[in-house]
């Protein structure tokens, strides 16, 4: 698990990137609390190869991240 | 990543237009839309710095603000965040304006620049790009001001506010404000027309975030290039406009309101591109996400406008080239103490930079 509320981008997909690369899960939930990062987390997780499933929870999203 | 996003390409071609329009209407040459320009300007008008010729409460900020605010209450990404390191972001954001004016342009600026034939923009483009690298180098070390958290709305819409306080003033009580006679500060588009252009700027560049320091950042961090589509699709639209127009000069000397002085062009863009990659975007990117409410970026916003103040009364910005009477030409470029103050910006930087860094943080 991501939680990478109450930062700005591009500090969400730092975040994901450094949990991708150094223990490739199969799959890793995210927290964010911006579209911007949710995009953004949702374009390099694409691009990682990974399938990105995002839910609503309040005013924050949750992203799921599945190989 | 290579699907591309037709969003931000519209995104940079309406602030291209704008910015050739812009200037059609009377701003400065090459400066159809420049942030730190704009801001200096404005911390003229307010007599924070008593440089006569660059003194004029640009719209344009106030546009953008406007705009950035408006598209997110429509889109519901208005959310008040802060307490990020606001202290650091507000000197961060005085060292990115004293950068920026030793070079004379922010990024847009530059952009707008090299649209424009002027060649030692590309010195600037250099230089940006080094500041950019070694600030993601301390990315990826860990770098972070730290998370910011939820506040009360009127804490994020505090720069909103103060725009359209400084509009209403200009409006009511004109003559509060101190307006250039002569020089870059007296030559300005028709103040309602230039407002409601950047007003549609600023809608545009929210939903697009569009980041002049973004683009070239996020190729270096993921290879993305969302970002620098918007950066080329500026580029494209000021270089083609101004071909037709007739408005594309080639050289490297006596550019509008540009000087040729190699070192301080670089160091300059240096100290911008690195301080706004710790920033999290450049200086329109910190217009915009104060609009949708991050206090953080409308304390940086402030700490420009400052940065401004000090560049000004303590002689630290640049002068652009000119002729002398013989006609023969006067390199422009900053004195020593913009030298001085450069290093020092760049020295503060590195200090910021690993301070901040996550194994420092964790100490």
């Amino acid at each position: 698990m991501v939680d990478a509320r109450g930062y700005v981008c591009p500090m969400p997909v730092i975040m994901v990137k450094k949990e991708v690369e150094g223990k490739a899960p199969a799959s890793l939930e995210v927290m964010v609390d911006e579209a911007c990062a949710k995009e953004n987390v949702t374009r390099y997780a694409e691009s990682a190869g990974y399938k990105v499933t995002v839910t609503e929870e309040g005013a924050d999203f949750k992203l799921v991240l599945t190989k | 990543m290579k699907k591309v996003n037709w969003f931000v390409i519209v995104a940079g071609v309406a602030v291209g237009l704008a910015a050739l329009g812009l200037t059609l209407l009377g701003n400065p040459a090459n400066m159809g839309f420049c942030i730190a320009c704009f801001e200096r300007d404005i911390a003229g008008a307010l007599g924070l710095h008593s440089a006569a010729k660059v003194q004029y409460l640009r719209p344009e900020i106030i546009g953008l603000v406007l705009g950035s605010f408006i598209m997110s209450i429509g889109s519901k990404e208005f959310r008040t965040k802060t307490g990020s390191a606001p202290a650091t972001r507000f000197v961060l954001g005085a060292m990115v304006m004293i950068g920026a004016l030793v070079f004379l342009g922010c990024p847009l600026r530059l952009v707008i620049r090299l649209g424009g034939g002027d060649g030692s923009a590309i010195l600037g483009l250099v230089g940006f790009v080094i500041g950019i690298a070694i600030g993601v180098m301390f990315l990826n070390k860990g770098f972070t001001l730290k998370r910011a958290y939820d506040g009360s709305p009127v804490e994020g819409s505090m720069l909103t506010s103060v725009m359209v306080g400084l509009l209403l003033m200009f409006i009511v009580a004109p003559t509060l404000f101190h307006f250039s006679k002569a020089g870059p500060g007296s030559m300005h588009a028709p103040f309602f027309i230039a407002l409601g252009v950047s007003l549609i700027v600023g809608i545009l560049s929210q939903k697009a975030r569009l980041c002049m320091v973004g683009g070239i950042r996020d190729v270096m961090l993921f290879r993305d290039f969302k970002l620098l589509y918007g950066f080329v699709a500026i580029f494209i639209t000021i270089l083609i406009g101004n071909l037709a127009l007739g408005r594309f000069h080639a050289g490297f000397v006596l550019q509008p309101i540009a000087h040729s002085s190699t070192l301080w062009n670089i160091l300059g863009m240096v100290v911008v591109g690195w301080g706004s990659v710790l920033l999290g975007g450049c200086p329109l990117r910190q217009l915009i996400l104060a609009g949708t409410g991050n206090g953080d970026s409308a304390v940086t916003v402030f700490g420009m406008i400052v940065g401004a103040a000090i560049a000004h009364n303590f002689a630290l910005a640049g002068n652009p080239d000119s002729l002398n009477k013989a006609k023969a030409l006067v390199v422009g470029g900053i004195g020593m103490n913009g030298q001085i103050a450069v290093i020092i910006c760049l020295a503060a930087l590195l200090l910021i930079s690993i301070r901040n860094s996550r194994q420092e943080v964790q100490k």
